[in-house]
């Protein structure tokens, strides 16, 4: 595969690392994102990995277009072939799915033919791949989820939902990061906060790893909820 | 030490504390934000002895009022929106000394319409993941994550010595008008685009609606054609990038834009005009003309250039 590059402006190139969404590309893009910051070159302020892009924005003042593309293959050239340095982690992210949280829950299910529990268990059976991260802060792209579970969005959006939702867009599932409106079908919700400026790690996620949702009771949801608000809590995670 | 230096008596149409933006954490979705006009913001924080990136008010088309409550050294560049104290009109482009008990205020929009305000010292804020902007959609940096209200109070940081007095080479003071040319990089999805589209675009007059912000200007003007679709696999978006949706009328991304986005992009705004367009007014008109990358960067060093020198004096 072959990588081509994209000037964004003039403080800003686009590696393309190819046309269609897979896992593979993704781990292609982490696997350079890490090399990338292992480099240090000097003028770039900061990168986004996307679905099958990475963006590298920097100082003209520092490093020109022509270099820094120069530099990129250098890089792009030892590492072909390798394999991601650090393993994917899998985020587990306690769910609490139905009841007053995740009031969708029975649509999905009668939509798709399932019951209520079916639906959990295929929603909370499965690795979710974090594709990129954008939209708001926090907000994960997720890959992976079964068809059997894809519901169409709501046809009226609701005007707010909560930070911490769980729920379904046609064959995407997500979590709200930030309070907002949307027209998702909300099955659920995470008592986890994965934006929270205050603290010392703002963003929970980020992309190349996994997730995965674990069901839990509403007095489990609870007691986690607890800790979040004490600054206890710990999210767990393995490696893939 | 914190201490007070203005109380906000009228807190103007939208007057935000910006910096150079929240970098470093597009990664996770986090929105950069920032000064609209960066060049203002720059010159208003040297001239007054602070670091280039320290945080100042951008005051939108109509300007606070603001009362002094103790001695200190102020400038005010970018937009002019016919800046007073104490009913007086005061120079811009040039630091000054405020008095206690004075009144800082603003008239008529005149030319340009987004200022800066810089004190010396800079502005006591929480830095939240490393800047003191405000992104209000997130409610997050600056005051509290909102703009200025009535009967706000703002803290200065560290009391330092700025000569009042100082002021910029009139050459590098920039012009705002209602007509203006700004100079694109195309791509990087150019190839979605139509023959007709790429040279309507490059010829074509363009008028900035009511419907522009600091997050993005919605323009209106001759229809841009897709060849196939308007949509891309979202990926990042960069300041000043260029979106065409499926009604062909494009969108310039500004400071408050989303980290990334799912429409192609026909150019990129270079860098050094970007402050042009944060000047811009609702109803002025933009037409677009292409350059290569490599003099785009000469422009940027130019400027960059300006800016550095006056550092060197200054810091």
């Amino acid at each position: 595969m072959t990588l081509t590059y994209h000037p964004l402006g003039d403080t800003g190139i686009q590696l393309v690392f190819g046309q269609t969404i897979s896992e593979e590309t993704n781990q292609h893009i982490r696997l350079f994102a890490a090399r990338l910051k292992a480099e240090q070159i000097e003028g770039i302020m900061e990168w986004v990995p996307a679905y099958t892009t990475l963006s590298i924005f920097y100082r003209p003042e520092k490093i020109r277009y022509q270099a820094l593309k120069e530099r990129l293959e250098q890089l792009y050239d030892r590492i072909q072939g390798g394999v991601a340095d650090a393993a994917s982690l899998v985020y587990e992210i306690p769910t609490y799915y139905g009841g007053e949280t995740g009031t969708d829950l029975a649509f999905v299910a009668e939509h798709n033919g399932l019951s209520e529990e079916e639906v959990i268990r295929i929603h909370s059976g499965q690795d979710y791949l974090i594709y990129m991260m954008g939209f708001v802060p926090g907000f994960p792209y997720l890959g992976g989820m079964p068809e059997a579970i894809a519901t169409p969005r709501r046809e009226n959006p609701r005007a707010k939902i909560e930070a911490g939702s769980v729920g379904i867009a046609a064959s995407q599932t997500g979590i709200y990061s930030l309070e907002s409106p949307g027209g998702w079908q909300i099955i659920g919700k995470a008592p986890v906060k994965l934006y929270d400026p205050e603290s010392q790690k703002p963003i929970l996620l980020s992309s190349g790893h996994y997730l995965r949702f674990v069901s839990v009771s509403k007095s489990e949801y609870d007691a986690i909820a607890e800790a979040v608000r004490a600054g206890e809590y710990k999210i767990n995670s393995k490696e893939k | 030490m914190s201490r007070p230096l203005f109380q906000v008596i009228k807190p103007g149409l939208l007057t935000t504390f910006q910096d150079l933006g929240r970098t470093g954490y597009q990664e996770y979705g986090v929105v950069v934000a920032g000064a609209m006009d960066d060049y203002s913001l720059q010159i208003a924080n040297l001239l007054v002895g602070n670091q280039r990136n320290e945080a100042a008010l951008e005051v939108t088309m109509m300007g606070p009022t603001l009362k002094v409550i103790e001695d200190t050294v102020i400038s005010i560049c970018g937009g002019n929106l016919s800046p007073r104290v104490n009913g007086k009109p005061v120079p811009m482009w040039k630091s000054i000394a405020v008095k206690e008990g004075q009144l800082i205020e603003f008239g008529q929009p005149l030319e340009g319409i987004r200022s800066y305000i810089s004190v010396a010292g800079g502005f006591d804020l929480p830095v939240v993941m490393g800047s003191k902007s405000t992104f209000l959609k997130a409610k997050l940096g600056g005051l509290n994550g909102r703009a200025l209200e009535k009967e706000d109070m703002l803290y200065g940081s560290e009391q330092v010595h700025t000569i009042a007095g100082r002021s910029l080479h009139y050459d590098a003071i920039p012009e705002y008008k209602k007509e203006i040319t700004v100079r694109v990089i195309l791509g990087p999805h150019q190839n979605a685009f139509t023959k007709e589209a790429l040279d309507t675009f490059l010829s074509s007059a363009y008028k900035i609606t009511p419907q522009s912000d600091r997050m993005g200007y919605r323009l209106n003007g001759p229809e841009l054609k897709h060849k196939t679709s308007a949509d891309i696999i979202s990926e990042a978006i960069p300041l000043g990038g260029i979106q065409v949706p499926a009604n062909g009328q494009p969108i310039i991304l500004m400071a408050d834009r989303q980290t990334t986005g799912g429409y192609t992009r026909i150019a990129t705004v270079i860098a050094a005009d970007m402050p042009k367009l944060a000047q811009a007014t609702p109803g002025a008109v933009v037409r677009f003309e292409e350059i290569s990358v490599d003099e785009a960067q000469e422009l940027y060093l130019r400027k960059e250039k300006i800016v550095s020198v006056l550092e060197k004096i200054v810091l």
